[in-house]
């Protein structure tokens, strides 16, 4: 089990989360050729080592999360919220 | 290499069986290769054999960084199936399954293949409709596909859960009889000894380290052994495909590495004759009985990215809660081993035997949950595909490009999500 240090709902274990992906995608323009849209939805590095990737808490504050973990150790380098400004917001009310 | 056959068994007999040879030889490597295949795995053990089995090339290596069918070859559920639907999967699967067919005879080797049924459960009416679309398009290609109703199931598999109180009560099944499991280790070793008796070098302990390129060649293999020139190279390195292929100075695949676990029960008496598959509600679950006893069964991926190869524990949860719904009298049953191997999840759920931008390159790779099966394909194909530097008719789209192209083959229909592709 990976835990997880949810910057909302503190320390929890993985299972609560889904795992989004590559979290280090930048999508091209919409008019951009076909050629790097392709390789912005179906290339990935695949990186052996630390990866950025996303993460949803969705048995918790369903808020997405950026996460820096290795893909060989599972270890966790660090965690952000994906969208800071929400958190703004939410706090702002 | 002596032969397996009735004489040398008597023979050996009554020579103590002293009359055997080793299966395959531990040769010194050589400076250079006509053909390097990267990966001592069931598909590149396969690929060897038939580039010299059918293509006549004997100047071949097979580089292997720890010991012969030590990875995924020795970690997966050993199904043999071909329920495939989409143009050039369901040619590949099946020309797969006759080659299975045959293979012991061919390698001279018992690979235990046992043609015992794949059974698909149903639970839905719409689940039955899918079921019965894919299996008329079987049909329609000459693959043998029936559908069982629950009078048939009942008799021929009594002991799954008819019972009234099932979350979801099964309808019936749609089933392939040709299909069925082999033993994993025996085809490695089978492929291995045949390869090794036709002049292949399988090289263990070898580990490649890096590559030496010459214009838009691979001109030299630096390995933990020393340098190989090899005029073709190919990669069959499942699991591992995206860290060679930047190792040799390319970029991105339409890969990502996850992991998948699998499970053994402690041998049990005669309980299970098919190859029973459960797919309902989010679960994924498959089983066999071994030859030895044991219950082999599998899910899900990890569902997240991993290189690592062992498994985490809320699959152990899910795997263990989906054997139970759909055969409750395992309840007692011991788990003896579980293990994780880690699976080229492509972005449409389907392979790559292709050309690669370096002119001497070859891919065998994104095999996604499915690689057992295809290994007499796959090595065939990509053999024919080093051979003659083309793609066959049948793996034409099976292509780096086919994204670009719009061509994906997506048997599921799940989109660009590697962990989805199960």
């Amino acid at each position: 089990m990976i835990r997880i240090k949810c910057p909302y709902c503190g320390d929890r274990d993985h299972s609560e989360f889904t795992y989004g992906g590559d979290g280090s995608i930048v999508y091209p323009e919409l008019d951009a050729s076909v050629e790097d849209w392709t390789n912005a939805i179906f290339f990935r590095k695949n990186i052996y080592g630390i990866q950025t990737e996303t993460w949803q808490h969705v048995h918790g504050c369903r808020l997405w999360l950026k996460i820096k973990r290795s893909t060989i150790t599972h270890e966790i380098e660090s965690i952000e919220p994906a969208h800071k400004e929400i958190i703004k917001m939410v706090k702002n009310k | 290499m002596t032969r397996f056959n009735a004489w040398n068994v008597l023979k050996n007999g009554f020579i103590n069986q002293t009359g055997w040879q080793r299966q395959w030889r531990d040769p010194v490597l050589k400076k250079e290769y006509d053909v390097v295949i990267v990966g001592a795995g069931l598909h590149g053990l396969a690929t060897a054999y038939y580039l010299a089995k059918n293509h006549k090339i004997n100047n071949i290596a097979v580089l292997e960084k720890g010991w012969l069918g030590g990875g995924n070859a020795g970690r997966n559920t050993t199904i043999v199936r071909s329920n495939y639907m989409m143009p050039g999967n369901h040619e590949f699967y099946e020309h797969s399954l006759k080659l299975w067919e045959n293979l012991s005879h061919e390698l001279n080797y018992n690979v235990m293949f046992s043609q015992r049924a794949h059974v698909n459960l149903f639970h839905s009416p719409a689940a039955r409709d899918s079921n019965a679309r894919r299996y008329n398009t079987m049909l329609l290609h000459n693959t043998d596909a029936e559908f069982w109703n629950l009078k048939k199931l009942k008799k021929t598999i009594p002991h799954l859960n008819y019972g009234p109180n099932a979350r979801f009560p099964i309808m019936g099944a749609a089933v392939q009889k040709r299909a069925g499991t082999a033993r994993h280790d025996a085809v490695a070793w089978g492929y291995a000894r045949a390869a090794d008796s036709l002049g292949v070098d399988i090289i263990q302990n070898c580990e490649v380290n890096g590559f030496v390129r010459r214009a838009n060649n691979i001109d030299i293999i630096e390995t933990s052994r020393g340098q190989i020139k090899a005029k073709k190279v190919g990669f069959a390195v499942a699991g591992n495909t995206s860290r060679l292929w930047q190792m040799a100075g390319l970029d991105s695949l339409p890969i990502e590495s996850h992991k998948l676990q699998a499970f053994v029960t402690e041998p049990l008496k005669p309980i299970l004759d098919q190859v029973v598959v459960f797919g309902v509600g989010g679960a994924h679950f498959y089983i066999s009985q071994s030859d030895k006893g044991g219950l082999v069964f599998g899910g899900d991926l990890d569902w997240y990215k991993s290189y690592a190869q062992r498994g985490n524990l809320p699959i152990v949860q899910d795997v263990a809660e989906a054997a139970l719904s759909i055969l409750p009298c395992l309840g007692r049953v011991r788990l003896l081993r579980h293990w994780s191997g880690i699976m080229d999840m492509t972005m449409d759920g389907s392979f790559f035997i292709c050309k690669t931008p370096i002119d001497n390159l070859y891919l065998n790779a994104g095999w996604n949950y499915g690689g057992f099966k295809t290994t007499p394909a796959s090595g065939w194909h990509f053999a024919d595909l080093i051979a003659n530097n083309r793609p066959n008719k049948i793996i034409n789209n099976h292509d780096l490009k086919r994204f670009e192209k719009g061509v994906n083959i997506d048997e599921r229909g799940a989109g660009p999500d590697p962990k989805l592709h199960g």
